[in-house]
């Protein structure tokens, strides 16, 4: 495993014991994301992406197999307060300002006032947030929250954003923006980046490599690399490389339902 | 032009204004159903007191009203005969005394009775609110307690308060704590209840992936508290500290009435009742709902300013 091995996954099993039965969330699942990577990983829903994500953020502890990040265990990594959590909806506190709602984690480590206060306004700033500073998250739209959420992940520069469909439940319109933001803003920072999503244009334009899961319980078929240029805009999507790569996963998607039948 | 057609509806509505903000608020329902409940109450008179001998020879209904809304120990007081009691009993007489001692409170004096019962009610509610944040904390972070505790919590409620008081009373009374004290006791008693179960409920209230949030942060447990569990509990708090503010105040009564107390509303309910004084009786339990409208509509206040400040949608 080289230094700039991000999360190696490796043999990685993990089923949930439920009142009906097992549950194979995960199976056998093998995967190395080097520093810098933006991958995401796509698959039908219940597949276990958000399982896999939980356990690199040692939300969930796997049944079998070994997991590092960055060279530690995930439980050692979230002690070091290495991860930067994104979820489906913006868990905003409600009773928090934006501004004070991207200081949480850093109050959480104790961080002087005045250094809260400065990096709150840069990575506001970074989320083009700088005037809804003293606004309360009601008084915000749904992809303005999740802007917030993205900017208090971004506050304390974890080692690694991880995030499960975080534009799941916004409008398309608002999601491409969000998508071309989120290029740029990994263009800037250089985090590694894991992002779960069920949609393929979305996948194919914010990766760098695509991890192709099949239904429960989930399997690895594909890992796909792609890469469109780091100032590639939303109009690469009509680009015959851009559907050749879409065509790709889709392909293993289907693939990945045949196990089924 | 269209700001002329945006106008016109609220130019229209303006000679309304006073009469749409009261029917927007409470007033006007309030006032029809007091004017009610007290069309009911007079026509109920009559009825109520009807075997009472001062009634036995008046003739005409008109008549039999007039005198039944007069008797001096009716069993059924009418409203005004009660408004008078307590005008009377409160600003009508001085509420200070001299005695050898200096000026003090005069026990004629409706007022000092409820400053009595109050200040048993806010010991009370302030020992059986810290206690009952206390329970809920303690049942939330110990899993063992949850089942442990919880039973005897809600078994405690289930023994009739009447029963148990005199036995507070005279327990506490034999160790030499008399006074305040036992009163505030039997108030904590009721008044914990209501805030442990709304409590567990609002500390337990945050959403899984706000705690997980916490969690990648290593939040500890206290900052999880500090940060999330707490402020996330502040609706339920409020709601459960207007049960209990309530419940305190009945407890308070409730505790004066076993060894026949010299001061408080229930001293007041007790030497009502003993001398058939009915318009005292009601008196008192007037001044008592007072009280309670009163310690309530504080605490909403309370409630109000504290959700503004934590962001609340108006
Ligand atoms: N805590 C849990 N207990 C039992 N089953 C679970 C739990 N979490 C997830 N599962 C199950 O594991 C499977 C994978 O879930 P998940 O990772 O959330 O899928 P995805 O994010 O791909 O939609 C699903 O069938 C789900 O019902
Ligand atoms: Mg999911």
């Amino acid at each position: 495993m080289s230094a700039q091995t991000a999360i190696d996954i490796r043999n990685l099993s993990l089923t949930f014991q439920t009142g009906d039965g097992p549950v194979y969330a995960l199976a056998d699942a093998n995967l190395t994301i080097a520093k810098g990577e933006f991958v995401s990983f796509i698959g039908p829903s219940g597949c276990g992406k958000t399982t896999l994500l939980r356990v690199i953020a040692d939300l969930e502890q796997p049944t079998s197999g070994s997991i590092s990040v960055n060279g530690l265990s995930p439980h050692q990594a979230r002690l070091k307060r290495q991860y930067g959590y994104v979820f489906q909806a913006p868990a905003l506190y409600p009773w928090r300002t934006v501004e004070a709602n991207v200081m949480l984690p850093l109050e959480v480590f104790g961080l002087p006032k005045a250094e809260r206060r400065e990096r709150a306004r840069k990575h506001l700033d970074m989320v083009r947030l700088s005037g809804f500073a003293k606004k309360f998250p009601w008084q915000l739209s749904g992809g303005m929250q999740q802007r917030v959420s993205i900017a208090r992940a971004l506050s304390f520069e974890p080692e690694l954003l991880l995030m499960d469909e975080p534009f799941g439940a916004l409008d398309e319109i608002v999601r491409d923006q969000l998508n071309e933001q989120l290029v740029k803003l990994w263009n800037e920072t250089r985090k590694t980046v894991v992002f779960v999503t069920h949609s393929i244009p979305e996948a194919v334009f914010l990766s760098s490599r695509i991890v192709v899961m099949s239904p429960r319980p989930g399997r690895i078929i594909d890992v796909i690399d792609c890469d469109f240029g780091l100032d590639r805009t939303l109009d690469i999507r009509e680009s015959p490389e851009f559907l050749k790569v879409a065509h790709r996963v889709r392909e293993g998607l289907r693939a990945g339902h045949s196990y089924d039948e | 032009m269209s700001s002329v057609a945006l106008q016109t509806p609220r130019e229209a509505a303006a000679p309304h204004r006073v009469w749409d903000g009261l029917r927007r608020g409470a007033l006007v329902p309030v006032l029809t159903l007091t004017a009610i409940i007290l069309a009911v109450w007079y026509l109920a008179c009559l009825p109520m007191n009807r075997d009472l001998p001062q009634l036995a020879r008046v003739e005409g209904l008109a008549n039999r009203y007039e005198a039944a809304w007069s008797l001096e120990r009716p069993v059924l007081p009418a409203p005004h005969q009660i408004i008078t009691e307590l005008y009377a009993s409160t600003i009508g007489t001085r509420l200070l005394r001299e005695t050898a001692d200096g000026l003090v409170l005069n026990p004629r004096n409706l007022l000092t009775h409820a400053w009595v019962t109050i200040s048993a009610t806010l010991a009370g509610f302030v020992i059986g609110v810290t206690l009952g944040i206390a329970l809920a904390v303690a049942i939330v972070h110990v899993n063992a307690l949850r089942r442990s505790l919880m039973p005897w919590i809600v078994a405690s409620q289930s023994i009739p308060i009447l029963a148990i008081a005199p036995i507070i009373i005279v327990a506490l009374g034999s160790v030499g704590i008399v006074g305040l004290l036992p009163k505030a006791v039997i108030s904590a008693y009721l008044s914990f209840f209501p805030v442990t179960i709304g409590m567990v409920k609002g500390l337990t209230s945050p959403d899984a992936m706000l705690l997980d949030l916490m969690r990648t942060y290593n939040a500890s447990g206290t900052q999880t508290f500090v940060k999330l569990r707490w402020p996330a509990a502040m609706p339920l708090l409020f709601a459960s500290l207007k049960v209990s503010i309530s419940i305190s105040l009945v407890g308070a009564i409730v505790g004066e009435l076993p060894t026949g107390a010299q001061a408080g509303i229930g001293a007041r309910l007790l030497s009502g009742s003993y001398y058939g004084q009915t318009v005292q009786i009601w008196s008192a339990l007037v001044m008592a709902a007072i009280l309670a409208a009163l310690l309530v509509a504080l605490i909403t206040l309370a409630e109000k300013l504290t959700l503004k400040a934590m962001g609340a949608r108006p």
